[in-house]
């Protein structure tokens, strides 16, 4: 091994020399910059920051100066070489971006196509009514009662109030079971529900029960044989008209809005003494806000709790019932019944989110 | 009930004239619907009554014309002389009074008249209908007047009720069938006397001066087994046929929508607008012998007032002479004895009939008359004498008749055998407690009096005794209500009740929920069609005779006689929205309906005799419902066309058998339920394509394609498929078992197993999983293959094994042991050998 030359004149190793590093620097920042892609590039690389480039080959000769001109000649090749490595670094973002923004330009697609490979479903707006008004019953603490539409006499007329003979049984246009014996009928209305819930459950019940009802009537814009209702029945002690208005006066707010409410005008129904027929004063009414007829309510009748065996003279009940076809077609301006029964997809689609 | 208003308010002491929609709205308030308030629009200019002097046949057009030359006094075009009038009706004679609207005069609807040239002749004017002058819309000729009514040339407007300032109007009010008193003059005129606190004075209470004499009268037999209460009879002669009704009861007549025919008719019709007792006048000449109320006769017949011979049932209630049945009472009167215009000697009846038996009688006959309506909701026995005389003595004023002294007066009620109307005693706070409102003192009292009912108020309470015309108040919730609708229900205050809340739906109710929103979710359209289901449709499905779906509920007067059963299946009702959809040009379909079904067991029982006095026996309740056939709810789906539609993504697909089984696995998701799915045979599906589905061992329905045949005698698209579940069925669980969920890395191994092609991956599957045992976490068949490399008659069913333990990492041996287990025991089941 050779002492340390201490004579040594670095302006005699050539590689060292500054106007060799700056040629070997102008020389890799020219060729980079002429490269015009991302593989041309990387393929540069080694002849200007590989182990064999002019500079990694300049660094392997400081060894070989004096000390006192190591530091100079170190740090002019480092500068050289972070030079040549922030070219290329410089180089290569430029080209990675275009090479980016070329690839993503070329996977562009029209999103304007189609995406719907199978149509959306959606529930019946009748459906979503009755389930709405459960649920601000339910809210209320209300819970929810069921029953047949196969429905016997005694449920749907006689212990509802309904004598015998009265013009009151034959006012609903009853479809009759065969044979007559039987005395079974397609259910008039959701009330024998009323019944059903009295006879099975303990007190008080504060229950709202809908459901498929049936009447003779022809099918057109505003009858149909097959139509829903929604019942209420409460029977609890110290129940008043006023409790009942009350009710109704909540329900209608979370129907129709803070603004709406309800009258009451007297009426008659065998199940309930007094009777009244609620109007709801409905603000989006059209042609302006103003009063709808909304069913049937009152108190009940003693001889529905006397046929149940709830004692009058201790507790009081109220009832309501609406039909939904009706609610639905004044809530959401639809002027024909039909199309809630006939089945255009075209027709529930549109619902397929709360009416 | 159609009524005038300046004949409503005759007996109610009001301050002032309320408008007709102010009555209307007193009416409301107290409970009765007014359906419609029509307006009389009073008629300007020269209307007045004309004379016909002469009438000149015109013969010449296709239809009669007359040319009229009519005396209109001093109001015509050349004054003193007669008007020339061209009319096209012929209801008139020489010598008649009629109304004439002459040049200048406005009739209703804006409608100017003028002289005019038509059919050869000018016409100064125009002889009137009623519907013309807005008197109702009768149009069968002009409006003849009562000679005598007036001088022609006199004003007709104030005659007719139609001059500026008249404001008549006519309310058509709906009477609740409680309330059969009110369908009057006398008992609406006292629900307005309660709306509007005014004094009332009874028309029933007006004595008409025909005092009845101790003479017998008209001899009548009431057999108590008729039910009649009440019969009063009286004789009036000489009545002179030929007497006209005068104008202003013809007026009333024809506002209340009631065609006036003769003065004898008329005034009975009158009376019972009035007082609410229908009547009856009888040609007493035609009356054979005595008169007997009874129940008809077997095989017994009577020609009613409309000419048609009625077949009578021996429920029905007849007035009856020698010669037969001459009434149906309280429905319709007999011909034989009906009034005509010669005749002069006539006998009135006024009878209370029962109610159920009139209602009855009109029913089996189908004759909705005025006095059935009336009857069948009651009628007050007190008011028959009054009626009886009120009616003799409008026949004696304007029929010159004479009244018979002798008054028939009998039944129950007269002779004093029945009950007394019952005492209710009511607390006297009690219509505050059922309303929630404090009434000022005596409000209820004063209320109860202004109804009729005679009160007298004890210490804690009052006794109340209800009037006859309001048998409808037996208790004291019957009295409440009268109080509380008298103060009005705007009074009582809103007020939510206060109580421990419930439970919530329960979890069935939940489920059921999920259910729609889970089919909606998979791209179902909800549909709710009619459960009215065709016995045909039934034949189309190919189901067995004894195929219990043929066993449905029958209904005994349906609306379409083809659609008489209720569906015992949820499928032809979708079917039906399928082909509507179709028809409307939407083929591609995917719909559901969660529904009841009936599924009765056999022909329905005879229905258990149970009282509504009390609370019926729990076997009573039972024998009630099992009387009832099952009604299970269930789900149905349809699908149709294209699941995913052809577009620049490809070919779509069109929906098939995998899509109904996997609507029936989203409804079975739904209850935590994975249902077990075997091959079936199963009408109305495609006996190749048809799965059954049995969760727990409990068959739940059946999905796939429909049968082909099926499809087209229904007139489907071709491959339409359908599911059908029973939710009922499906196990509602309120809490789920523990999953079990290791942490240690699973081994993932596949198998590829060839098997006879009749072996159904499922019985594979679940080879492979009891035979895997416990390590088997999931098996997922991802591939199906067959052809020559398997062999004829076989296929490759490729599975991916996810295999793990709960409490250690499983080596690949113990993985491979299970796996091979696992085969094993597919191949000794079902003859599978790893494929090569």
């Amino acid at each position: 091994m050779s002492g340390t030359n201490d004579s040594f004149d670095p302006k005699q190793v050539s590689a060292l020399a500054p106007e060799s590093l700056e040629a070997a620097r102008d020389e890799a920042t020219s060729a980079f910059a002429g490269a015009s892609t991302l593989d041309a590039l990387t393929a540069l690389k080694p002849a200007h920051l590989g182990d064999r480039s002019p500079v990694l080959l300049a660094r392997r000769e400081i060894g070989s100066l004096p000390p006192q001109a190591k530091a100079d000649a170190g740090k002019r090749v480092n500068e050289t070489r972070v030079a040549v490595q922030s070219a290329y670094d410089e180089r290569y973002a430029v080209l990675l971006a275009e090479r980016d923004e070329r690839v993503l330009g070329e996977e562009a697609v029209d999103v304007t196509l189609p995406t719907t490979r199978h149509a959306r479903g959606s529930r019946h707006p009748l459906t979503q009514t009755s389930e709405r008004i459960a649920d601000v019953f339910v809210a209320m603490g209300w819970e929810v009662a069921e029953g047949p539409e196969v429905e016997s006499e005694w449920f749907n007329f006689d212990a509802l109030n309904f004598l015998p003979d009265h013009p009151a049984r034959t006012m609903q246009d009853t479809f009759h079971v065969q044979p007559p014996g039987a005395k079974q009928v397609l259910r008039t209305h959701t009330s024998p529900v009323q019944i059903r819930t009295l006879l099975e459950r303990d007190l008080p019940v504060y229950v709202v029960c809908p459901g498929r009802t049936f009447r003779t009537d022809e099918l057109d814009a505003t009858h149909t044989p097959v139509f829903h209702q929604i019942e209420g029945l409460a029977v609890d002690k110290g129940l008043t008209m006023a409790h009942l208005k009350g009710t109704l006066d909540a329900f209608a707010r979370a129907m129709f809005g803070p603004d709406s409410r309800i009258r009451m005008r007297p009426s008659y129904f065998p199940f309930t003494e007094p009777s009244a027929e609620p109007d709801v004063w409905f603000p989006q009414k059209k042609g302006g806000a103003g009063w709808v007829e909304w069913g049937g309510c009152g108190m009940v009748d003693p001889n529905v709790l006397r046929a149940c065996g709830v004692d009058p003279d201790v507790y009081s009940g109220f009832a309501f019932g609406m039909g939904l076809e009706r609610t639905l077609m004044f809530r959401n301006g639809l002027p024909d019944m039909r199309d809630m029964v006939e089945g255009d997809v075209r027709f529930t689609s549109a619902f397929a989110v709360e009416p | 009930m159609r009524v005038p208003v300046s004949w409503l308010t005759e007996h109610v002491g009001l301050a002032e004239h309320p408008s007709a929609d102010d009555l209307a709205e007193a009416l409301i308030r107290v409970g009765f619907e007014v359906e419609d308030v029509v307006a009389l629009e009073a008629v300007p200019g020269p209307l007045v009554v004309g004379k016909v002097l002469e009438i000149e046949e015109l013969t010449e057009f296709k239809k009669p014309i007359r040319f009229c030359r009519v005396d209109v006094g001093t109001r015509g075009s050349d004054p003193g002389q007669p008007q020339g009038i061209v009319c096209g009706a012929t209801n008139f004679a020489v010598g008649d009074l009629v109304v004439a609207a002459l040049p200048g005069t406005t009739l209703p609807g804006d409608f100017g008249i003028a002289a005019r040239k038509t059919y050869g002749r000018v016409s100064d004017g125009m002889l009137c209908a009623l519907d013309e002058l807005g008197l109702g819309d009768d149009h069968a000729g002009i409006l003849v007047l009562p000679p005598d009514t007036a001088e022609p040339g006199t004003d007709a407007a104030p005659l007719l009720g139609l001059a500026e300032g008249d404001a008549e109007a006519v309310l058509d009010v709906a009477v609740n069938p409680d309330r059969g008193y009110a369908l009057s003059i006398r008992g609406m005129g006292r629900e307005l006397a309660g709306a509007y606190d005014a004094p009332f004075g009874d028309p029933a209470a007006i004595d008409h001066g025909v005092p009845a004499t101790s003479e017998p009268g008209a001899s009548v037999v009431v057999d108590p087994a008729s039910g009649c209460r009440r019969f009063v009879a009286r004789r009036v002669t000489d009545l002179d046929p030929t007497a006209p009704t005068p104008w202003w009861m013809t007026r009333r007549l024809l506002l209340a929508g009631i065609r006036p025919i003769s003065l004898a008719v008329d005034v009975t019709n009158f009376v019972m607008l009035e007082l609410g007792q229908p009547m009856h006048a009888y040609d007493a000449a035609r009356i054979t012998g005595d008169v007997v109320v009874r129940r008809a006769r077997v095989d017994e017949k009577i020609t009613t007032l409309d000419d048609v011979s009625r077949a009578l049932d021996p429920d029905d209630v007849v007035v009856s002479d020698d010669s037969g049945p001459i009434g149906l009472a309280g429905v319709m009167g007999g011909a034989s004895t009906e009034v005509t215009p010669t005749t002069s000697g006539v006998l009135l009846e006024a009878a209370t009939w029962d109610p159920a038996s009139v209602a009855r009688t009109a029913r089996r006959h189908k004759l909705p008359s005025e006095a059935a309506r009336r009857f069948e909701r009651a009628v007050d026995p007190a008011v028959a004498r009054a009626a009886t005389d009120r009616a003799a003595a409008l026949l004696a004023h304007y029929g010159s008749a004479t009244v018979d002294g002798g008054v028939t007066d009998v039944g129950s009620f007269t002779e004093g055998t029945e009950a007394p109307i019952p005492t209710i005693t009511v607390p006297l706070d009690l219509p505050d407690r059922v309303a929630g409102v404090t009434y000022p003192r005596g409000a209820s009292v004063r209320r109860l009096v202004q109804v009729g009912c005679a009160v007298e108020v004890g210490g804690d309470g009052v006794a109340v005794v209800a009037p006859t015309w309001r048998p409808d108040l037996t208790r004291p919730a019957d009295l409440v209500e009268e109080v509380l609708r008298l103060e009005g229900y705007h009074v009582i205050p809103s007020e939510l009740p206060v109580f421990a809340g419930g439970t919530g739906l329960t979890m069935a109710q939940r489920r059921r929920r999920q259910v729609s929103h889970a089919l909606a979710d998979a791209g179902y359209q909800e549909v709710l069609p009619s459960p009215f289901m065709s016995p045909a449709v039934l034949d189309a499905f190919g189901l067995d005779d004894d195929d219990p779906r043929r066993t449905a509920v029958r209904l005994a007067n349906p609306l379409d006689a083809d659609r008489s059963l209720m569906a015992t299946t949820l499928l032809p009702g979708l079917l039906d929205a399928v082909v509507r959809n179709v028809s409307r040009g939407l083929r591609d379909l995917a719909l559901f309906h969660v529904g009841q079904v009936a599924r009765p067991d056999g022909p329905p029982l005879e229905a258990p005799v149970v009282g509504t006095e009390h609370r019926p026996s729990d076997t009573e309740i039972a024998a009630l419902l099992d009387a009832l056939p099952r009604q299970p709810l269930r789900v149905g789906a349809v699908l149709t066309g294209a699941w995913e539609p052809k577009g620049w993504w490809g070919d779509g697909r069109p929906a098939t058998w995998s899509d109904a089984v996997e609507a029936a696995r989203t409804v079975a998701a739904v209850y935590g339920a994975t249902p077990t799915v075997s091959n079936d045979r199963h009408a109305p599906w495609h006996p190749g394509r048809c799965a059954a589905l049995h969760v727990e061992g409990v068959l739940v329905g059946h999905a796939g394609e429909l049968h082909p045949k099926v499809l087209e005698a229904l007139g489907l698209p071709p491959r339409t498929c359908a599911m059908e579940l029973e939710l009922d069925r499906l196990p509602v669980r309120e809490v789920l078992a523990r999953p079990e969920v290791s942490a240690f890395p699973p081994v993932l191994l596949d198998v590829a197993l060839v098997v006879p092609e009749d072996v159904p991956v499922a019985a594979i599957e679940a080879d492979l999983v009891e035979g895997g045992g416990e390590l088997i976490e999931d098996v997922r068949l991802f591939d199906v293959y067959s052809g020559a490399q398997v062999g004829e008659g076989r296929r490759s069913l490729a599975f991916a094994l996810r295999l793990r333990a709960p409490d250690r990492t499983l080596t690949l041996e113990e993985a491979g042991a299970a796996r091979d287990a696992a085969v094993a025991l597919a191949g000794e089941r079902h003859g599978a050998a790893l494929r090569a």
